[in-house]
């Protein structure tokens, strides 16, 4: 919102390890990633690959165990209003309303008078096209309308950067269609960073201006892609299409042989030395890439 | 209304099949009152008031011992929630003293605080304590992780996590804690009753007490028909609210 700080997310050779049942998981390998502001960056890789570690990461819900994260000048060390997150279930609150649920981040940043924040809850439900479920409770809505809210309530604290894992997974083709839609509008409209982790390439190439793919065991970022395709993009285009090929190719390339989630033991370190394909339309030699 | 109507004719039909039974002589009229007898006993009792001061005797030492089982109990199963240590320790306890029936109390009870008031309390406090707080613990604990999460990172932490997020999202389990707390308050405090002959107030246990010593049946009966009246009472007016919140918000049926 204001142009003169120009803050940018930087992520710093960070590593993160986790004990698993089956021993030491080693989620993010030194990875590094800085996203501009008001930029829609996708990060897309087989599970396994860190995606949603580094995620969490960045919303201070976890600490990395290596590197460090800048948000600006300062460093994440917890969760921050200038963070809002977007989970994959709707993680809204059964016990409050749609409005209060909208309400809640909101009522923690800031003391208001209770007129105002009505008038804000309402404002925000009408971005999304729910304002007349105010009052509504939250198992009456559909599972489109449950992420929906779930989005009023991460944009109604004024956030810098929203950070969306796998929002719409589980959600039928139709509603996700017209949430591409919504959420490229309000973007635009409202100015956020968008980091936003999926495993399905084509939402990846619909959604972001560059594409980050991550590889598994341990995560890594294996190669980016910016996309220049115009907007409002839809999903169904064939240009998308083309580029979501190329990118899909490209993931099956960065995979072990056999299929990624079942071959943990197999070592990397042969591929660490490659560097990103520079073969890629719409590939931004520009773009930071880790030294 | 149909479901009410449903209900009073079920009702009737068992008043008037009781009748019947007293008609016809199945059992002596000493040990089956006529129900209007029974009926009688109760209009009389209501009109001389000491049905409404027994009624009031109980129904305050049920409020003080349930209301501490609560002040107590529901710190106690966030204490088991929160910490490993606790659970062990005082979690382990709790399971093993709410499997205890509350009249086992009765005993301890009358010989560390006689036939007072405190025996009483004591009995309905030990009753519904342990169940409270282990239906508080399960619940918080049965909480999907991802609540704290998202109320994390929206601003919450600390002590505003534990009221606005931990406990609303285990009031489901919480209330029906709380139901049982209630009922397991409710039996102890009639088997205390009929074993504390106290001076200090005469209670609906007593009344049923006494109806035995004399061999009144018609009392017997009425007193045990007034505590399942007010059981159901108490069920509607304390928990039917949680109960209907809860089926508008979360969309469970009470």
């Amino acid at each position: 919102m204001v142009p003169s700080t120009r803050p940018k997310l930087s992520i710093q050779e960070v590593s993160k390890r986790f004990q698993g049942s089956r021993g030491e998981v080693h989620a993010l390998d030194r990875v590094s990633l800085d996203v501009e502001e008001g930029e829609f960056v996708c990060l897309v890789g087989p599970s396994g690959c860190g995606k949603s570690t580094l995620l969490n990461l960045i919303a201070g819900l976890e600490r990395p165990d290596e590197g460090r994260i800048l948000m600006g000048e300062r460093p994440v060390v917890a969760p921050g209003p200038d963070r809002m997150v977007m989970f994959q279930e709707s993680a809204l609150f059964p016990w409050l309303d749609v409005m209060d649920n909208v309400l809640f981040g909101l009522k923690r940043k800031e003391k208001l008078p209770a007129i105002e924040l009505r008038h804000l809850g309402l404002e925000f439900l009408r971005l999304v096209g729910l304002e007349r479920c105010a009052h509504a409770a939250v198992h009456e809505l559909s599972g489109g309308m449950k992420q929906r809210v779930a989005l009023a309530r991460a944009l109604a604290p004024n956030p810098r950067m929203l950070l969306m894992d796998e929002p719409f997974a589980a959600l039928d083709a139709m509603t996700r269609e017209q949430l591409y839609g919504d959420l490229q509008r309000i973007w635009q409209e409202h100015k956020k960073t968008i980091v936003f982790v999926t495993h399905n390439v084509r939402e990846a190439v619909c959604l972001g201006d560059r594409v980050v793919l991550f590889s598994p065991h341990p995560g890594r970022i294996r190669e980016q892609f910016r996309i220049d395709l115009p907007r409002p993009r839809d999903i169904n285009d064939v240009h998308l299409a083309e580029h979501a090929t190329l990118i899909t190719q490209a993931l099956r390339n960065h995979a072990q042989p056999g299929t990624p989630g079942t071959s943990p033991a197999l070592p990397l370190s042969p591929e660490r030395t490659r560097e990103p394909a520079a073969l890629n339309p719409g590939w931004s030699p520009a773009l930071p890439e880790k030294a | 209304m149909k479901r009410f109507l449903h209900a009073v004719v079920f009702f009737l039909a068992l008043a008037v099949a009781w009748e019947l039974c007293v008609r016809a002589r199945v059992w002596p009229k000493v040990l089956l009152p006529s129900p209007l007898k029974v009926a009688e006993f109760i209009g009389s009792s209501v009109a001389d008031g000491t049905l409404l001061s027994a009624s009031w005797v109980t129904l305050k030492r049920l409020l003080l011992g349930y209301v501490a089982g609560i002040v107590l109990g529901v710190p106690l199963g966030l204490l088991c929630a929160r910490f490993r240590v606790a659970q062990d320790t005082l979690g382990t306890m709790a399971l093993g003293l709410q499997t205890l029936p509350s009249v086992c109390w009765a005993p301890l009870a009358l010989l560390w605080f006689g036939q007072t008031e405190w025996a009483v309390f004591f009995i309905t406090f030990m009753g519904s304590l342990w169940s409270i707080s282990l239906a508080v613990e399960s619940g918080v604990r049965n909480v999907p992780p991802i609540y704290q999460r998202a109320a994390r990172t929206m601003g919450s932490r600390g002590l505003h996590t534990w009221i606005f997020v931990a406990l609303p999202a285990a009031l489901p389990f919480i209330v029906s804690g709380m139901k049982q707390g209630w009922a397991f308050a409710w039996r102890s405090l009639m088997a205390a009753e009929i074993y504390v002959t106290i001076l200090t107030g005469f209670g609906l246990g007593h009344l049923l007490h006494y109806g035995r010593e004399l061999n009144a049946m018609e009392q017997v009966i009425g007193i045990m028909l007034l505590i399942v009246g007010i059981g159901l009472l108490v069920d509607r007016l304390l928990f039917m609210p949680w109960e209907r919140f809860m089926h508008k918000r979360w969309g469970l049926s009470g």
